[in-house]
């Protein structure tokens, strides 16, 4: 086992080139997890980092730890055979939005509701790279592309809704460029017992630059969610948020809040006193209000809630796999071989020595 | 009460027919397990629609289940049954056709009635309108006679009717000197939960056996003694589906290596999934994904984490797995597909047997991505051919097929079985890279020289970490490379593993049964090794000379495959697809085999077949200087 103390970032760098077209938001998200690594305090060796297709798929080619770059869409099954097999492994996918929520849809919901041992990482640039270009599923509608010249006719997905109405127990989301936010979101998807989920809004510089820019650009524009805090946001924290009617969220100002340069506040929104403000609970059993939350933008064009949505404990897969395993030896003991060959009624023919069968002697 | 004669007989075939809620299957499969204790030799096939319950009484509603048994070495399911049980006019119906004529039927007269006849649409009754001529018809008021002998039993009139095909068991039970100690112990322990639903199965079938006893309508009644010519052992019966599942236990236990199995139920191959779910003590892992690529992924996944990784599905699952088979020829790592093979194309026939996926298990991939490719004979070599496909997996660092089929799967026959300390010891195959000793880099796509398998080195080895994928790799450190003479290389490379296998199986041989000095080789692979033996025994016995040939590797082929087939002078290969194997032959050895082929989801009759080889050893005759190549 190597040291684990004494890891690096250096250490979970393979000796790889990099590939990503230069000023891609992936280098930033690939220095931070490999920052984050040595906080796993996991040995190098019991990390596997799997992936499927498309830019963000290349991935484990560049961490110096076991990788598995597998097929399009197919990465949360693959991982799912591998943590489910070996629940001493810490098993992450590293995906985008074609690979996950397009071709790989299927396997994403369902590998968070079994709640596997995984970490997905879900680099969403609204785009399919790879390929140079195509809208994607977290495409905004009307996107031009070259597959959409007249504007694409499809509502895109809310990765971290579909999230939640998957019944994942882990959802959060971050930026590319917020490395202090986005390392602190993937340690504590990693330290998750069961499947986690992160949607990290990543900048594709060639084929859908500034997708992001109201949120990764306009800090203020960040609504930085925090267990039991008051949802609150702006320069000043002159934004914030309030439970308005069944199960609805409405952006508001903050009564006494300081307001930023040249703006009023109470003119385009209503203004409510700090102590009315939702407090976020992320371990609500309920996912509601969670899904609540990730409604107050559909897409990145506004104020946009990043953070932790929801962390709720449930069993973990693997983990009960091994307990059925377990359970069954205790009952029956384990297997043997010859005894599940030969079964319960057998004959004998020949010479034979006669064993446990029924007998054959033709009478009722 | 009258004493009954008892006609010693050598062999019977029965059918069971009736609704698929008339529990045909149960009956046939009760009847099979004892004549198979009682030490008689069996082969069965069972029928059934696709449809759980097509609406009752109708035609497409009809579930059989046909059993041969012997006092010999039989090798099919009888090509046409010498007794018809028929529960209602839709199952005489659709089976008359396959009776010959003196053949015995029973009815149970109770549901010849008219809207009965009207949904199996019969015009007239067959019973009065000469339909019957020639045969010998028995009619019992089973339903009646059922819920009679239940009278005193607190069951509504439905669930008493529902024993009726334990009334008919008893009956046929009688009439063939079965015991009914081991139905009835099987249905105590069947129904331990429902002690009333138990003793109404176990009166009724006694009151069959009883009926058979004393009604003057049977003067006459059978004994089949038991099999002698068996190899002697201790036996058990066993489906194919069992025997596969079996297989791949023995392989984990034999290897070291815990099974996974990742899988989507499907017809016919749910029941292996079944099957090793029952068997988790054994440290048997069964994942059943949300779709068959994930089943096939999380195999996949699991080989790469160290365990022996499979799927099992049928040709449409194989079909939706089939990228993720490339990537694991791609990655070269052990994993076992089975496909139980079924009618086809799409979702075709899906309780029917056909044998029309080797192409696809050949061929079946985008770019050269040659994989072995083992089939199963009969129930019982499916354990066999589990275990050889998991030898050459571990041993090759490749993806294996494994076929079987329909009739494989659902079919019983005795099982000798083997001694554990027999079968193959696997331990050293899977040979983990051990963790490096002074920092040594670590390279994936280095190959063995004898076999070309790369390196196995599974997570959790500290200093082995390495990254493998579907892109093309170097040879030696498996970085992405898009060098064309890498390429060309790692191509070749991937193919001369498999084709390296040809030597490390046996031989091609002809069977014991064929004649040293025939024009004619028949050819054969899977479920149709039975119809052709015994095509090729009453070949023989009407003095006629033949070979016969059976293929259980199906890629790479034995080493001496050309040469054994150039011996001869006409080769004959039955197919139940349009020629397959006959394809490959013709394409890897130019020989000019003939092809016989027939569809009809079901297994050749061996009269059939005799018939054909016959026509072959003629045409042989005829042209003294024809040469198959």
């Amino acid at each position: 086992m190597s040291d684990v103390q004494t890891l690096t970032r250096k250490d979970f760098s393979s000796d790889q080139e990099v590939r990503w077209c230069p000023g891609c938001g992936d280098y930033a998200i690939l220095n931070t997890v490999q920052g984050v690594m040595p906080d796993l305090g996991l040995p190098r060796e019991n990390i596997v980092f799997v992936s499927g297709i498309g830019c963000a798929a290349r991935f484990p080619y560049y961490m110096e730890t076991y990788g598995f770059h597998g097929i399009h869409g197919r990465a949360p099954a693959i991982a799912t055979g591998i943590a489910s097999a070996r629940p001493d492994l810490k098993v992450f996918v590293a995906t985008g939005d074609g690979d996950a929520l397009s071709i790989g849809g299927n396997h994403l919901i369902h590998a968070m509701r079994r709640n596997t041992n995984i970490t997905i990482l879900m680099f969403n640039n609204q785009i399919y790279g790879l390929t140079k270009g195509q809208y994607s599923p977290t495409s905004e509608l009307g996107k031009v592309t070259k597959s959409t010249p007249q504007g694409s006719l499809e509502l895109p997905f809310n990765p971290v809704s579909v999230a939640l109405g998957a019944e994942a127990s882990f959802v959060a989301r971050s930026i590319d460029n917020e490395r202090q936010h986005l390392a602190d979101m993937i340690k504590r998807a990693a330290d998750h017992p069961g499947a986690s989920f992160v949607e990290i809004y990543q900048n594709c510089n060639i084929f859908n630059d500034g997708a992001f820019d109201a949120v990764r650009k306009n800090v203020p524009n960040q609504i930085r969610l925090e267990h039991g805090e008051p949802v609150r946001f702006g320069e000043h924290g002159q934004h914030g948020v309030v439970m308005a009617g069944h199960s609805e969220l409405e952006v508001v100002d903050v009564a006494d809040a300081e307001p930023a340069e040249g703006e009023t506040l109470g003119v385009q929104r209503r203004l409510v006193p700090a102590e009315d403000l939702l407090v976020h609970d992320a371990h609500r059993d309920d996912a509601g209000l969670a899904f609540a939350l990730s409604r107050l933008a559909h897409t990145p064009v506004g104020p946009t809630p990043i953070g932790l949505f929801r962390q709720v404990e449930r069993p973990e897969y693997a983990e009960q796999m091994q307990a059925q395993l377990d359970d069954a030896r205790l009952r029956k003991g384990s297997g043997d071989l010859q005894s599940l060959l030969t079964g319960n009624d057998t004959w004998t023919v020949g010479a034979e020595p006669s064993t446990n069968g029924h007998g054959g002697d033709g009478s009722a | 009460m009258t004493e009954k004669t008892v006609e010693h007989l050598d062999t019977v075939t029965i059918r069971f027919a009736g609704d698929s809620g008339d529990g045909m299957q149960l009956t046939g499969n009760r009847f099979t397990s004892v004549s198979a204790l009682m030490g008689n030799d069996v082969a069965t096939l069972p029928d059934f629609p696709a449809e759980i319950r097509a609406p009752a009484g109708s035609l497409p509603g009809v579930s059989g289940f046909q059993l041969h048994f012997a006092d010999h070495d039989i090798l099919t399911p009888g090509d046409e049954p010498d007794v018809l049980v028929a529960m209602n006019p839709a199952a005489l119906k659709t089976n008359l056709d396959e009776l010959p004529r003196g053949a015995t039927i029973i009815l149970n007269s109770d549901a010849f009635t008219k809207p009965n006849l009207k949904k199996a649409r019969y015009d007239s009754d067959p019973r009065h309108d000469g339909s019957l001529d020639g045969y010998r018809v028995y009619e019992v008021p089973v339903t009646e006679l059922t819920i009679g002998a239940l009278e005193d039993v607190d069951l509504s009139k439905k669930a008493k009717e529902r024993a009726k095909n334990m009334f008919a068991l008893g009956l046929m039970s009688w009439m063939y000197s079965r015991p009914l100690d081991p139905t009835v112990e099987w249905i105590e322990s069947k129904f331990a939960g429902a002690p009333e639903v138990a003793a109404a199965n176990i009166t009724a079938l006694k009151a069959g056996y009883n009926f058979g006893e004393t009604t003057e309508l049977f003067s006459h009644r059978y004994d089949v003694d038991p099999a002698s010519d068996l190899p002697p052992g201790t036996y058990r019966q066993i489906t194919g589906n069992q025997a596969i599942a079996y297989g791949l236990v023995a392989a984990a236990e034999r290897s070291g290596l815990p099974l996974y199995l990742g899988g989507y139920p499907i017809t016919p191959a749910s029941d292996v999934l079944h099957e090793l779910a029952r068997h988790k003590n054994f440290g048997v892992r069964t994942f059943q994904a949300e779709d068959e690529i994930a089943g096939v992924g999380a195999a996949l996944g699991a080989s790469f984490a160290g365990q022996l990784g499979a799927t099992v599905t049928s040709g449409p699952g194989v079909a939706l797995k089939t990228e993720t088979i490339g990537l694991a020829v791609a990655v070269e790592l052990p994993l076992l597909v089975l496909n139980i093979q079924r009618g086809g194309p799409s979702t075709g026939l899906p309780t029917k047997t056909e044998q029309a996926d080797l192409l696809q298990a050949m061929f079946g991939r985008n770019g050269e991505a040659p994989m072995p490719v083992v089939a199963a004979s009969t129930p019982g070599d499916c354990f066999d051919t589990a275990l050889e496909g998991a030898r050459i997996a571990l041993k090759y660092r490749t993806p294996v097929f494994v076929l079987s089929d329909g009739y494989l799967a659902n079919g019983a026959e005795p099982w000798r079985i083997p001694d554990v300390q027999d079968l193959p010891d696997l331990t050293e195959l899977p040979a983990f890279v051990a963790p490096p000793e002074d920092g040594e880099p670590f390279e994936p796509f280095t190959r063995d020289p004898e076999t070309l398998a790369r390196p196995w080195a599974v997570p959790g080895t500290p200093g082995r970490e390495h990254r493998i994928g579907g892109l093309e790799k170097a040879a030696g450190t498996g970085n992405i490379s898009y060098d064309p003479d890498n390429h060309h290389h790692m191509t070749q490379m991937r193919q001369g593993k498999v084709d390296r296998i040809a030597h490390d199986i046996p031989p091609l041989e002809v069977g014991a049964d064929s004649d040293a000095d025939a024009d004619v080789l028949v050819a054969g692979w899977g479920s149709t090794a039975g119809p052709i033996k015994a095509a090729v025994r009453r070949v023989r016995a009407q003095g006629h000379k033949v070979a016969r040939v059976h293929f259980h590797h199906l890629n790479p082929m034995p080493a001496n495959t050309g040469e054994l087939l150039g011996r001869y002078r006409k080769v004959l290969v039955p197919e139940m697809n349009n020629g397959q194997l006959s394809f490959l032959l013709r394409a890897r050895y130019l020989v000019d085999a003939v092809g016989y082929n027939r569809i009809s989801g079901l297994p050749f009759g061996s009269g059939e077949l005799a018939d054909v080889i016959v026509e072959q050893i003629r045409a042989a005759e005829q042209d003294p200087a024809g040469a198959a190549r």
